[in-house]
């Protein structure tokens, strides 16, 4: 590993692309000059010299589109838990299944890790998702500077961990798929269903609008001197 | 504008790019964001398991995953019967959700990367790289396969407890679907906009060429 040769405290002096200049194009990760400003063009005018995408130096309406996905995911969160995922219907009896009760299935039935890895997953991760995007999104408009680090990192498990909610839709869709014994036994998704799917998509689609950066653009720098402005100092970890 | 110059992804810290050995990835010195990554595989070795994977993802999608006995009564359902099921009993946002992400979009996915590799191989421009490629890193997220697979285990330990089950061909190439998929997936699809540097159709210039920006 080799850091930037100057740093003496654990955190390495960087200079970000924004400071010098600089923009990476989102699509194709060219760094490019950040010529709006300059040429009078208005944010997402010009176009990256490789790609032809649109140049952002940051997510577009990062804050108030993760906001707003926040929000309409956490209005569905409760139709989601409150609505059966799955209507059993045999001879005998007819039932309905939330989230929760097909997790306390398998914890009655004796498979206690697949209950706990369907409560973490299905119950667990969205409202984690929720919570941590939320104070992110607070930490940054409130103006957080201290452990831009550990926030980056939160921000890089939710974004790994949230598509493996969709386990619990995928497993009634086969579900439907396979039991339809007519009259003997047969399997329905419920509308909680759909509402726990949309959950997952828009808790996703909130973590992808989030743009991380933000953390780092106000993070507290490194005791010691300023970095000179506008010099490029680098260093590569491998690993 | 330079390709020398490497921003972290998460942080848009500055980086010198160096060339990586095979097998290792280049992380941030601030935030330890992976900034590039280098695979084992070369290009034709990535085409070679596209192709494969295309393959056994046309297997899994047309054998039934399982085969469920009660009562001297059997049923059995390939993946796109179960979105059919869904379709009919009215869940179409559910069918819809589960079909786009199990199959619309993974055979999307491996056909957008087939077709780029082949461009690359040929090595001769090609206006659609660069919006394929564009689109396909869009998309990335949204196949879910391994998550799926993860799903049939669960159904099958559910429904064991009420019916008699038998694996079907699909079952086994969905594993081997997961197997690749992660191999395919781990493949670093910024690579792929150097390593198609030649193939890419640049955009004409609106403005006067400017001078590099790095000192």
């Amino acid at each position: 590993m080799s850091a930037t040769p100057t740093t003496s405290s654990s955190e390495p002096r960087v200079t970000t692309a924004a400071q010098a200049g600089l923009v990476a194009c989102p699509h194709c990760h060219l760094v490019c000059r950040d010529t709006a400003a300059r040429d009078g063009h208005g944010k997402g005018r010009v176009r990256c010299p490789r790609c032809a995408g649109r140049l952002h130096p940051r997510k577009v309406d990062s804050l108030s589109r993760t906001w707003a996905l926040l929000i309409a995911a956490a209005i569905l969160y409760i139709p989601a838990n409150a609505f059966p995922v799955m209507q059993t219907s045999t001879l005998l009896s007819t039932q309905s299944d939330t989230i929760l009760s097909g997790i306390l299935y398998f914890w009655n039935t004796g498979s206690p890790e697949l209950a706990v890895l369907i409560f973490t997953v299905s119950i667990l991760v969205p409202l984690l998702k929720l919570a941590t995007l939320s104070t992110l999104a607070v930490s940054i408009q409130r103006g957080a500077r201290g452990r831009a680090d550990q926030r980056a990192r939160l921000y890089r498990i939710i974004e790994f961990v949230g598509r493996w909610s969709m386990l619990d839709v995928f497993v009634v869709a086969l579900m439907v798929g396979l039991v339809h014994f007519q009259g003997l036994a047969v399997i329905q998704a419920g509308p909680g269903a759909a509402a726990f799917g949309a959950v997952v998509v828009l808790t996703m689609l909130a973590a992808h609008s989030f743009d991380p950066r933000m953390i780092w653009d106000r993070a507290r720098r490194p005791r010691g001197k300023r970095p000179p402005k506008k010099r490029l100092a680098f260093g590569t970890r491998h690993g | 504008m330079t390709d020398s110059l490497v921003a972290c992804p998460e942080c848009d810290a500055l980086h010198e790019r160096r060339e990586l050995a095979p097998g290792t990835k280049a992380r941030c010195v601030r935030c330890g964001a992976v900034l590039y990554r280098r695979s084992y595989l070369e290009l034709d070795h990535q085409l070679a398991l596209v192709t494969t994977a295309i393959l056994i993802y046309l297997i899994a999608n047309s054998f039934p995953i399982v085969d469920l006995e009660i009562q001297g009564r059997s049923n059995s359902t390939t993946l796109v019967g179960s979105v059919l099921a869904l379709w009919r009993e009215g869940r179409e946002i559910v069918a819809v959700l589960v079909f786009a992400t199990t199959q619309l979009f993974p055979l999307v996915d491996l056909g957008a990367l087939f077709a780029l590799l082949l461009m690359i191989r040929r090595g001769r421009p090609a206006l659609a790289f660069a919006p394929i490629l564009r689109f396909l890193q869009a998309l990335r997220p949204w196949g879910m396969i391994e998550v799926f697979m993860l799903g049939i285990v669960v159904a099958l330990v559910k429904l064991s407890n009420m019916a008699e089950v038998v694996p079907g061909i699909a079952l086994w190439a969905f594993g081997l679907l997961t197997i690749l998929l992660a191999v395919i997936l781990s493949l670093d699809l910024r690579s792929l906009w150097r390593a198609g540097e030649r193939v890419i159709v640049r955009p004409r210039r609106r403005f006067p060429p400017k001078q590099s920006a790095h000192p």
